[in-house]
């Protein structure tokens, strides 16, 4: 192997791992506030991407109506645990986050759609969308199961997957699409290429991972969260809304999911299923954190994007068999290292 | 558990079903299709509904029983009866290497586990060249016995239901025996369980290997039903749909199982062919709908339809009385259980800074009860977790009749006759008392796994039942004997526990507050049962914070104050202590 070889296989796997942490952090940040294990994160990404590729070609991308109908669900589900007692400022304020908000992004979608807008208006709005419906969806689908135990979440969030695959299918059809780049222009120091594009990458992710570390140690709103993830009668008892920590995790992770998405459709072909594959390839990451360190949880992904691009390169048939395979020596230290911590559970 | 009728009129109804006049060969598709997912679901209702382990890698094990049969029957021409034990091999032992690295993780971290490792083994099933890549492997040679051959869905269709039918038979059995209702507590935490000497890891892993083999099982019938395999049905979208399966059933039910296939069977059949004409668009729109479905059903009925169903029959509360007349043999005893039984040397245990327990020392002799008292946060349960091995201490030494035991686990505490009851109850709330108390016995019967399956362990269990059933008595619950346990009151709870202990045959009985919950003549009852164990050669050490029963039932007591000894002694000078009530008073009175 030459070294050009290899420093370039190590650049692609850090550009794909940037983006696997990424949704690794927001798979973290989702467990850690709600106890539910992310499967839909990958739709995330591939509905951001998928949305800014088709607004970017012109077309008029099905996520912002089911914004609009997951809202409407939102709304209903708002009224129908509020039903006992309706108060007009508690039905208004739901109107308008569920209905009137994704109504007017969807009139917006249906007129810029029309006439090709410029890239920044593409991934506002693909944004804007795909941040909706994580917190609609959080609110119809995980909010009543809140209580229950992290099995039962699990098996929601398989539900939810489905779904959100299913419909990604019937929006964009089984054709791949690419984006144009966010940042075009590139520049080279030795062998190596950079791209504005992968330059991006790194800069968003970086951001990230510091925000978000900063947010949850020194921000009394992130300890908050923390404190849900922790103990939700105690969080509650606190003075904490437990539901709007949910709906602010699931923000936050739909808006990463997003962005990793619009980040990395320029670079590759997306399909509407492309998703389950690269948030899996996160939650190895995630895992490899024990879902509870960020730092770790990053670094974590590095490693499997780095695996990954050399696993392509010399046994392109086993990419993915090494890289889940990967977790495999993790779970065994992380089973020997286990402690003998009595879990109650129901 | 229940009796075998209901099983008997199942298996005839579908035994005559082919026979019916008119019935579309299409339902018998559909028929040999459920029993084929309920196999694998009865594996994950003891997997993750009993057990509490969830897997979405079960569809690999359906896979490995497939391709198994597939290569063997094609390439080298092998019977496929010859390769049915072969397939269940294969499962097995996968199940064996997967297990012992997963198992043992808690929570969350398995089902990721599993599906982590289900999806590689679907791309492995589709990369390797002599499993034939994508393509997969055709014309595999049907069943046959003698020259019938079982080559339509009509014929095979009793191979399939003969297997679930014989499956379901040998997994209640598993279920209703000494090592079934080790795999029941498992999903309630593995403390207590440990405490009466169950191998935890072992019984996961053992559900484990039966869920996989079921799979594998269900595998080898695929394959010879479809006869070729390809890799799509083993990938992770089946894992979750078996897992689905299990939900909509039931998790916590082996019929669940078969009713959550016959459901989600006939389900997808129905939106495959309906749902295109309401709903034209590009396809998967079942996918759709069914997600949507799994998410409603978790939130309006979480426990799965077949407990839904059973409610409407009438409950059965009073089961059989075990016959108490037969013995149980013995706990294998020390050569002398007299003396000093249970010494306590400068123990101590920190959680980083905290001293929970601080160089404590006490002893406890036989034909005694020794109380530990002391305000809350005192140690007092730290230190019993110290004595039976749930938790080993930071320094010091504690022995059992002379022979240092201070790294062994609670499954050996418990084998040297020290066994206990929980401050917080750890009984499981589904299953009855006497089960429950006969959790306790665990160590004095002997049937394994195979034999309870195949019911050869019925003189070993009625022995351990009747020894449970006695202990009961014992402790006057003999009327509550068939009910649940989480339906009894907490102070009743309390005295199961206290019966479960007593199961072990112990020489010293280890009790967390044995009294918290009791009403006053029901104290008094314990008091008097206390006595009665010790003047029988037993002693105790209680843990408790009502000081007119203690004082009135300990001979000696030990005081304990963050975690240091500051008093020992008889109740009367205990009483008159001047440390003692400045601990409790908080001044000298």
């Amino acid at each position: 192997m030459n070294t050009t070889i290899m420093l370039f296989l190590v650049q692609d796997g850090i550009t794909n791992g940037a983006i696997y942490a990424l949704l690794g952090l927001a798979l973290v940040l989702v467990f850690a506030v709600t106890r539910v294990i992310l499967i839909p994160q990958g739709e995330f990404v591939t509905y951001g991407a998928l949305t800014y590729a088709s607004l970017a070609a012109g077309q008029m991308p099905g996520t912002a109506k089911l914004a609009l109908a997951l809202g409407i669900g939102a709304f209903a589900f708002d009224l129908f645990v509020a039903r006992k007692a309706l108060h007009g400022r508690l039905v208004v304020r739901s109107f308008i986050t569920n209905i009137v908000l994704p109504s007017i992004v969807l009139a917006l979608t249906i007129y810029f759609a029309a006439q090709k807008p410029p890239v920044a208006v593409c991934i506002a709005l693909s944004l804007v969308i795909v941040a909706m419906i994580g917190v609609y969806l959080y609110r119809i689908a995980f909010q009543p199961l809140a209580h229950t135990s992290v099995l039962v979440l699990l098996i929601a969030s398989v539900g939810v997957h489905l779904a959100l695959q299913g419909l990604g299918l019937l929006f964009f059809g089984a054709e791949g699409q690419r984006g144009p780049a966010v940042l075009s222009g590139a520049f080279t120091a030795g062998a190596l290429r950079f791209t504005g594009q992968s330059i991006t990458v790194y800069a968003i992710t970086i951001a990230f991972i510091v925000g978000l570390w900063l947010f949850f140690g020194l921000t009394l709103y992130g300890k908050a969260l923390r404190a849900t993830a922790v103990n939700r009668l105690g969080a509650r008892l606190a003075g904490i809304r437990t539901t709007l920590s949910g709906q602010i995790a699931f923000l936050l992770a739909s808006v990463i999911g997003a962005l990793s998405g619009i980040m990395i459709v320029p670079i590759t072909t997306l399909y509407y299923d492309s998703g389950f594959l690269i948030g899996l390839k996160g939650f190895v990451a995630a895992i490899i954190g024990g879902l509870v360190s960020y730092p770790l949880t990053a670094v974590a992904a590095l490693v499997v994007g780095i695996v990954e691009a050399f696993s392509s390169f010399y046994a392109s048939n086993y990419k993915e068999v090494i890289v889940f395979m990967l977790l495999i020596p993790v779970l065994l230290l992380r089973s020997l290292a286990a402690p003998a911590v009595e879990e109650e559970k129901d | 558990m229940q009796s075998r009728l209901p099983i008997l009129v199942f298996a005839l109804v579908m035994a005559a079903i082919p026979f019916v006049p008119g019935m579309p060969p299409f339902w018998i598709v559909l028929l040999d299709n459920i029993g084929l997912a309920a196999l694998v679901a009865m594996g994950l209702v003891l997997l993750t509904g009993v057990g509490g382990l969830t897997s979405f890698g079960q569809a690999a094990f359906v896979g490995f029983g497939a391709y198994t049969t597939a290569v063997l029957s094609t390439a080298y021409g092998l019977s496929p009866w010859l390769t049915l034990p072969l397939s269940l091999i294969v499962s097995g032992s996968l199940a064996v290497l997967l297990g012992l690295i997963t198992v043992r993780l808690s929570g969350h971290y398995l089902p990721l586990g599993t599906l982590a490792w289900g999806l590689g083994l679907f791309y492995l099933f589709s990369k390797l060249e002599f499993l034939g890549r994508n393509d997969g492997i055709s014309a595999i040679p049907p069943l046959s016995i003698g020259t019938f051959k079982m080559l339509s869905p009509g014929s095979i269709y009793y191979a399939i239901w003969v297997a679930v039918i014989l499956s379901a038979w040998l997994t209640m059995n598993l279920l209703d025996s000494r090592t079934g209702r080790a795999i029941r507590a498992l999903r309630r935490g593995h403390v207590a369980a440990e405490a009466f000497g169950v191998h935890t890891p072992r019984a996961k892993l053992l559900v484990f290997i039966h869920a996989a083999v079921l799979a594998g099982l269900s595998g080898w019938l695929y394959a010879h039903l479809q006869r070729a395999v390809n890799p799509t049905p083993f990938g992770a979208q089946a894992g979750i749909e078996y897992l689905f399966i299990a939900v909509v059933g039931g998790a916590g039910y082996v019929w669940g199982g078969v009713l959550g296939a016959a459901i989600v069977v006939v389900l997808k059949e129905v939106l495959q062919s309906y749902l295109p004409l309401i709903l034209p668009g590009s396809g998967q729109v079942e996918t759709i709908v069914f997600g949507i479905m799994l998410v409603a059903l978790l939130q309006l009925a979480p426990g799965g339809l077949w407990p839904w169903l059973i409610s409407f029959l009438p409950e059965r509360t009073s089961g059989k009385k075990p016959d108490t007349s037969l013995k149980l043999e013995q706990r294998t005893r020390a050569p002398t259980e007299a003396g000093v039984l249970l010494q306590v040397e400068k123990a101590r245990k920190q959680f980083g800074g905290v001293v929970a327990v601080n160089n404590v020392s006490f002893d406890v002799q036989a034909k005694e009860i020794v109380a530990l008292i002391g305000p809350n946060g005192a140690g007092k349960s730290t230190t019993f977790n110290l004595i039976t091995g749930v938790l080993s201490a930071t320094s010091g030494s504690i022995s059992v009749l002379g022979r240092k035991v201070d790294k062994a686990p609670p499954q050996e505490i418990v084998k040297l006759g020290i066994s206990r009851t929980f401050q917080h109850v750890k009984l499981v709330p589904d299953m009855t008392v006497l089960e429950n108390v006969a959790i306790g016995a665990h160590l004095r019967g002997h049937s394994g796994p195979i034999a309870s399956m195949l019911r050869l362990d019925r003189a070993d269990e009625a022995k351990l039942l009747a020894e449970a059933a006695r202990q009961i008595e014992r402790v006057g619950l003999a009327e509550q004997m068939h009910q649940l346990a989480g339906s009894l009151s907490l102070g009743q709870q309390r005295i199961v526990e206290i019966a479960r202990a007593l199961c072990v045959d112990p020489m010293l009985l280890l009790l967390d507050e044995p009294a918290a919950g009791l009403r006053h003549m029901e104290k008094q009852r314990l008091a008097a049962l206390l006595r009665e164990l010790r003047d029988g050669g037993m002693s105790v050490l209680l843990v408790e914070h009502d000081m007119g029963f203690v004082m009135n039932l300990a001979d000696r007591i030990v005081v304990l104050d963050f975690g240091t000894k500051i008093a020992e002694g008889t109740p009367a000078t205990i009483k008159t202590n001047p440390e003692v009530i400045k601990a409790y008073l908080g001044v000298a009175a």
